[in-house]
Parts: C-alpha cells; structure tokens; sequence
C-alpha cells in the first residue's frame, strides 16, 4: 500500500475542507456570531495537519485499486471528524459522538439530525451543515481529482470507490475532465435552482441551504418545520429539482452533447420517472381525504415522494401520520433509492433493473433448463461481473442492514422506528416514521445507536465495500 | 552394476551420462528410432530400439542379469507397465517416473504391490527442493532419506544458542522436540554421542528429525533460519502446486499468478487457502499491485526459461526477498549461473540426482543384508535402513536393554509409513524399516549393531 500517496491525498482533503469552512465563516461574520471562532480554530487544526502533509510530492506515484478504496474510506471518515469539530468548539453540540453523527449525516447527504431545535442555532453552523450536504453529494475525492495532478489510473480507482452505482463510466476519455465536467454540471443545476428560488422570494440565505440541501439530495432543514412553510411555489420548484438531482449526470452530459433522444432512451431514467409517477399517484388517492383538495394532495404527495425516493429528506408535511398504505410505499421507496451517478442515496434504480432482470432470467430457466440468456441494458450486454457484484452487494446490504436493526435493539424502542431508522441512514434519506419520522429527530438514541447509525450512513453513502474493507486484517498486510 | 534405461529423453540422457561415469554397465532402449540415433556415440553404453515393455526387448537387453531398470519415458503407464515386466523376468531393482498427481496420491499402494523400488515425480521433487530452498539458510547442509520423510541436517554450533557445556540430554529436555543428535565433529573427529556428551561451541552437530520437528528445533534453540513467511509465484503449474501444498502446510502465505482462467480456478479448488491470481506474470503492474516488494520470496515457474530468467532479473531489482528460478534447458547453465538472479532449480538434474543417489545406495548395499546405505559427514559416516523381516535378537527387546556397539546409534524406525525417533522403552518389530548411524563401516545385517 501506498501510504505516502494516500496521505499526501488525505493532507490535500483537509486543506480543501479548511478552505471551504471559508463560506461559512463569512456568513458568520454577516450575521456577526461568535460561532466563527468555532471555524477559524478548526480551519486551523485542519491546515495545521493538512499543509505539512502536502508539502512535498510523494515519489512513488504507484497507485492500486485497494489503495483507492481505503483513501476513499479514510478520506470520509477524516473529513467527518473534522468537520464535526465546528459543532463542538460552538458548543451547539456538546457529545461529540452527535457531533460526528451530524457531520456523516451531512457529508453523506443523509439529513439526519439530532439537534431538537434548529433555529436558534447561529446561521453560520446552519449553513455549514448545508454546505457539507453540497460538498458530499457530488463526492470530495471526484472534487480533488479535478485539481490534484495524479495519474490517470489513480483516478479511476478513486472515481470507481466514491461515485454510487453498480458501475462507473467515462464521458470523456480523460478521468479528470470527466470529473471536471461533472462539477460543472452540478454546479450549474444548483445554481440555475437558486434563481429560481429566489425569484420564489425566498431570502437567500434560506435559498442558499435550501439548494445545498436540494443538489446534495441531503435534506438538512434550517427550520423546526423543514419545508412546511415555504410557498407552493417554493415547494413545487424543490420538488422538481430534488427529482432532476436524483438522476444520473450521463443523461445530462448526453443532452449537453445535443444527444437528448439517446438520453431519454435510457431505461434507468425511464424506471426511475416511472417509480416516482405510479408512487405519486396512488399516494395522492390515499391521501386525498387529508388534504381536501385532490391537487393539494397530489402536490404534498409528489414532494414527499421525491424527497424519499431521492434520498433528499425534506419534508412539507408529517407524512407519518398517512395512512398505512402511504407510509408503506415510502418506505419501500426509500430502499429504490435514486439513479446510479446521481447524487442520490439508495440501493440505486440500476441495481434494481438489474436484479429484476435475473430473476427474469432465472425463471426463464426453470422453463427451459438449456437455455441461454444474456441480461442487457440499454441495448448493451451487462458484463457478468457487474450483474454478480450487485448480487453480492445486495447479500451484503441486507445482512449490515439487520445486523444494524439487531445492534440498535438494547435502546427498547419499536421496531418500526429501528427499521426505518436503519432505511434512512444506510440509504442516505433522513427521516423515518414514528420516533424518527419528519417531526421528530434521531436525538432518542443512545451514543452506541448513534455510533453503528453513523457507520449506516457512511456504508450507504460509500456503497459498503470500501468501509468493509478497512475492517480486513490482509488489507492492511504487506503481503 | 548393470542397468537398463527405458526412455531417451532428455532425463534418460542425463541419468546415462551421470550413470555410465560411475563405471556402471547401460543399456538404454527406446522405441523411436530416431532417439536412439540421436544417442551422442561417447556414450559408452548398448543402444536397443524397441519397445521397453516388451519381454522379448528386455531380454534382448539381458534383463536376466540387471541389477537395476530406470523406465523414464513420457508416458506413466509405459513406465509402470515396464518395470512390472522387468521384475517379473529379470526380479531386479525397478525406478518408475510417475508424474500424473492422481498416481502420486496412490504411490505407496502402486509400489507395494507392483514391487518398484522407487516411484519419482519429478514435479513433486523439485517443488520439495524448493521448499527446501525457502526454509533454511545456506548455514546448514541438508541430506535427505527415507524418501524425504526423514532430513539430517549439520550446523556449526556457535555462542550465541548458550549451548556450550550443556549435555545432550539436557538440550533435548530444553527443547523438547523429537529429534536426534546423530553426530558431533569436533576438529577432526567424528564422534556418535550419546546422551552425556558435552556440546562444545564451534562443533558440528548433524541431527536428525522430520521436517517439521527440524524447522522447531532450530526456532527453539534460537538458530534464525530465516525461514520466508510468504511466497509469490508465477506460473501456476503442476510444480507450483505441489510447492503451493507444501509451503501451505508449513503457514506459509503462498500468492500464484497464473494466465490460464480455468487453470486458475482448478488451483482454487486444490488449494482453497492460497490467493489465486489470474493475470499474465509478466505484467509489471499486476505484479507491483499484488505485493512484488514486500514478498519474501519469489519463484518464477512458467513454462519458458527466458521468461522465468526475466521475472527474476525485474523481481531482483524490486524485493529483497530469496529468488528462485526454474530452468527446463540445460544447455546454458553455465551462463545462467553467472546472472545474480538467486538459486536457479533444473528439475531433470534434481530428478537424475536423486536416481543417481539411489543408484549408489543400492550399489552400496550389494552382498549385505541393508536396504540402503548412504555416506554422510564426507563419508566419514555411514546411515544405513535395515528392513526387518525376520526374527532375531534384537526384535522385541526395548533398546535401553540392548548391548550396541560404540559410536552406533538407531536414528528411527519407520513402522506403517511413519517415522518416529525411538526412546529407550521403544522396540524394533517384525515389518519396521530401522535407520542406524555409524562410524563404524562394514555392517551387514541388523545383528551386527550388537556388540558381540
């Protein structure tokens, strides 16, 4: 293993993460709170590890496939630490087990609070919180491949550790402009949703936490009441922008490419846009009596919907007092979760396409034994090892799943609020239903629930393996 | 002696060569004209064409009268087939090559029952050399008998084991394991000690012992062998598996690179607790990626010299780790030996070596009662296996009770296929193969151990 590359990457990581504590120090300084000590005392500690870490290249530029995967792991688990420190030198968050439960929550686009009362904290933590949202949904390592001179192959392993999804493509053929571009896009959504926002007539401080917590797919809310309050308006354009991030950056690539008919052609995009369609429909009958109005129904019932499905994890109402057959569809939502190469949680809408079709392919066999039949997506062959690692990552994530159920058990409450709890960390969505449903917060648990929740998070948000891998004797051997 | 070799390949001509500079009488048959052509016309020696296990060849070729028949040709089969048929006519020595490993499983069964003397793989023998080569340092000269199962290994004592002045017997009770001190030089004497013999430091001690209880003695005595903790090979043959299965049982972490994908994934099943690699060997990044600078050693056994030359020569320049190189032609060994690229291993001169050994042994023991003998210590001693086969004084009675001889002493008995070192209490039966170790030359049947 490479250890000077991965420091040197990890020494880069927290000298970008001090740099982006910037933003939130600025705010503090507009709204004159004492909090910006918090940031300028962490920017310290960050740069105080990071600049000596950077300061020389490491000669040997020797760069695996496992060497990616515990940088990724590394750099995820480091960069949480550190950005959960504001929090505590703040004094906003007192037991750092919480403080580190809020920062994974934000960096892994989760949405997942324990504060109880969001809005006395000072504006300059809040945004902080959202901006981790922005930072972690399109992935930090992919942000530092864009300015880091590496090597090709070094990217790819990275690239292929941190980007969500059964499989990883290139748009172009080099790594770092794909990563490029990437951003760019990112970048541009977020901030055509800011004018629109703010043309809404929201205040741009709202606005902007707003659209971290959109584009991140994070769902941290800077109000008791998440989105509740906002205008219809406001809710209808979060909506369509929650749906937009949620889908895969290729199809957006393919449209700036002038290949738009290719774009919607890709049966990801259409299950996907098909899931959130019948969802809304069936929710908004069942829910119609609620609301009185069928369209106040279908409106509620499209927002939450693609909050859940997107992993985003706003809420415009409690939608855990639906009714059961509702709630029900939510929470098999949330397991869909959003499109490969989105910014979305989830088991990913690919995986499941994937899955569908071989057990398609294995009925087909049970009614003719010899035959033979290739799964394909798109029109292309889907290679054996990619239908077989989403097998296996599908045994994986059921068995962390019920373990992290069983492990939270010792705290005696329900098993709905467990199981949802478990669903809205691991696929990166927020609330869950009863305890940890949208009115409440995940403050109930105690510091070893918090602890295995927090790993949840940061297992979905790193498609579990890089995270199992740390935990591997012979990862760490020489030999 | 008289032997008669079947099969002039390349092993045939190397064991005919080796053979026939010993003085030996040879006679060698093959059946394809063209080899027996082919046979360089200095080697002295009766050339037959003809099929070996043909009756009427072999008594061509004087079966009544030959000591010893060496069946090497390509084919399993032929070779038992031949030697089966030697036995019965001529009732001579017989040496089979084997190297199918499913016969190899059943080799004691074959042996027996077939009567061959001696069944050789030559797969399995370099991969033993091999392992050999991992596990001890060049500090200690190794010999092997009882067809691998027992090794004799001499080292200097030196100051740093804190063995000076201490007994024999008191170092066996510090250690603990089952081996056997079987000789002590010191200066220019050789001496077989018994348990009061006082160990001085810079003697020579040879002891005796399986593999396994060897390796422990020197850890407890505190004699670094150096012994390698992982190995990576190239090249997943049939070689690297019987290596891959012996470093294993020793806890050694073998790593095989091999291009083959179904070969690949028989090793996997053969070998469940090895890390199969399937790659090309001479991929510089894949060797990088799975750990060439931090193994500790590396054995190249692909099927081209060269290929196996160069991965040593990159793998030099990468680990500090023991090399090894397997080369299959000989022909330019003499250049090979001076690249700096470790130990090189050529499989058909270790397999003739071992015939050749054998050879001598049974060449050692004609006219006596003794199953081998071999000179050890530069012939300054000798280690003969006796089979037991009949009643006689020294069956049965425990060996703290028996008279031997000075400078004589019974090194192990092998009962059913196992070898043990005995104590006092343990008695010689009926069956049992006993290796005794002497300074005294001469002996000829089991009896003579006992002082008269």
């Amino acid at each position: 293993m490479n250890y000077s590359m991965i420091a040197y990457i990890i020494g880069w990581l927290l000298n970008i993460e001090a740099a982006f504590m910037i933003l939130p120090c600025i705010t503090g300084l507009i709204y004159r709170e004492s909090s910006v000590k918090a940031f300028l005392i962490t920017m310290g500690v960050c740069l105080l590890i990071g600049l000596p870490l950077t300061r020389k290249k490491p000669e040997n530029k020797t760069f695996f496939t496992r060497d990616g995967f515990i940088t990724v792991a590394l750099c995820w688990i480091i960069m949480s630490i550190m950005g959960g420190l504001p929090f505590l030198f703040s004094g906003v968050i007192t037991n750092p087990v919480d403080a580190l439960f809020e920062t994974v929550s934000g960096f892994t686009t989760t949405g997942a609070s324990i504060l109880t009362e969001v809005e006395t904290v000072p504006k300059s933590i809040l945004f902080w919180r959202s901006f981790t949202h922005w930072i972690g949904g399109m992935g930090v390592i992919v942000f530092l491949l864009t300015l880091l001179p590496m090597s090709g192959g070094s990217h790819m392993s990275l690239m292929k550790a941190e980007s969500p999804g059964p499989s990883v493509s290139r748009l172009v053929p080099k790594v770092k402009s794909t990563a490029k571009i990437l951003y760019l896009i990112y970048l541009g959504m977020s901030i055509v949703e800011l004018i629109l926002l703010l043309a809404g007539g929201m205040p741009l401080f709202d606005s902007l936490t707003t659209m971290f917590g959109t584009a991140g797919t994070g769902g941290f809310g800077i109000k008791n009441d998440s989105m509740a309050g906002y205008s219809t308006y406001l809710q209808v354009v979060v909506t369509v922008f929650m749906i937009l991030f949620g889908v895969n950056f290729n199809v957006y690539f393919l449209i700036l490419m002038k290949k738009p008919l290719q774009a919607l052609k890709s049966t990801e995009l259409r299950a996907y846009l098909g899931i959130i369609g019948a969802a809304i429909l069936i929710i908004a009958f069942n829910i119609t009596h609620l609301f009185g109005s069928f369209f106040t129904a279908l409106q509620q019932s499209a927002f939450q919907v693609a909050s859940i499905i997107t992993t985003t994890g706003y809420a415009t109402t409690d939608f855990n007092l639906w009714p059961e057959c509702s709630r029900t569809i939510l929470v098999m939502l949330m397991f869909v979760g959003a499109c490969a190469g989105s910014t979305g949680g989830g088991i990913k809408v690919s995986r499941f396409v994937i899955l569908l079709k071989t057990v398609n392919k294995e009925l087909k066999q049970y009614l003719h034994p010899k035959s033979i039949k290739k799964i394909k997506m798109d029109g292309k062959m889907v290679e054996h090892e990619v239908v077989r690692s989403t097998n296996v990552f599908i045994i994986s994530y059921l068995l962390i799943f019920s373990f992290s159920i069983l492990a939270l058990s010792p705290d005696e409450l329900d098993l709905i609020t467990n199981f949802t709890a478990v669903a809205a960390t691991f696929n990166n969505i927020g609330p869950g239903l009863e305890l940890v449903g949208p009115s409440s917060n995940f403050s109930g648990f105690s510091d070893w629930s918090t602890l295995v929740l927090t790993f949840d998070m940061l297992a979905g948000r790193l498609e579990i393996f890089p995270l199992l891998l740390l935990f591997r004797k012979d990862t760490w051997q020489k030999f | 002696m008289k032997i008669i070799i079947v099969g002039c390949g390349k092993v045939g001509l190397t064991l005919a060569e080796r053979l026939g500079s010993e003085q030996h009488d040879l006679v060698l048959i093959d059946s394809s004209l063209k080899k027996i052509q082919e046979i360089p016309d200095d080697l002295d020696a009766i050339k037959l064409w003809g099929n070996g296990a043909s009756i009427s060849t072999l008594l061509e070729g004087g079966i009544k009268d030959t000591d010893l028949l060496i069946a090497v040709t390509e084919s399993d089969e032929l070779n038992l087939l031949c030697c089966v048929i030697a036995k019965k006519a001529g009732d001579c020595n017989t040496i089979a090559r084997v190297r199918n490993p499913i016969y190899n499983n059943e080799i004691d069964f074959i042996k027996e029952r077939l009567g061959i003397s001696m069944i050789i793989n030559p797969e399995l023998t370099a991969a033993v050399e091999i392992s050999r080569l991992l596990r001890f340092p060049s500090a200690i000269n190794i010999d092997t008998f009882s067809k691998g199962r027992v090794e004799l290994l001499r080292f200097r004592l030196s100051s740093e084991f804190a063995l000076d002045g201490i007994s024999i017997s008191s170092l066996l009770e510090k250690v603990k394991c089952d081996i056997l001190v079987c000789a002590v030089e010191r200066g220019e004497t050789i001496s077989i000690p018994d348990g009061d013999f006082i160990l001085q430091d810079n003697d020579y001690i040879t002891i005796l012992g399986s593999p396994r209880n060897a390796s422990e003695f020197f850890r407890k005595i505190g004699f670094e062998t150096h012994q390698v903790h992982n190995a990576m090979i190239v090249g997943g043959g049939t070689i690297a598996y019987y290596l891959a299965k012996i470093l294993i049982a020793m806890k050694i972490k073998v790593r095989i690179v091999e291009q083959n994908v179904e070969r690949c994934e028989q090793l996997s099943e053969l070998l469940p607790s090895a890390t199969i690699i399937n790659g090309d060997g001479t991929n510089r990044d894949l060797l990088m990626e799975e750990g060439l600078p931090c193994t500790e050693s590396f054995i190249t056994l692909t099927n081209l010299d060269e290929e196996n030359i160069l991965l040593s020569l990159f793998a030099k320049e990468h680990t500090k780790g023991k090399l090894i190189t397997k080369v299959t032609k000989i022909s330019f060994d003499h250049i090979i030996e001076k690249l700096d690229i470790g130990s090189v291993i050529y499989p058909k001169y270790i397999m003739a070596d071992y015939i050749v050994s054998y050879a001598r042994a049974m060449q050692n023991t004609i006219g006596c009662n003794v199953e081998t003998l071999y000179h050890i210590l530069d012939n300054q001693a000798e280690a003969l296996e006796f089979s037991i086969r009949e009643e006689s004084p020294v069956v049965n009675v425990p060996l703290m009770e028996m008279h031997l001889k000075k400078n004589l002493l019974i090194g192990g008995i092998t009962r059913h296929g196992k070898f043990s070192i005995p104590r006092g209490h343990d008695t010689i039966q009926i069956g049992d193969t006993v290796i005794v170790v002497t300074t005294r030359k001469g002996l000829h049947d089991i009896r003579d151990i006992l002082e008269k």
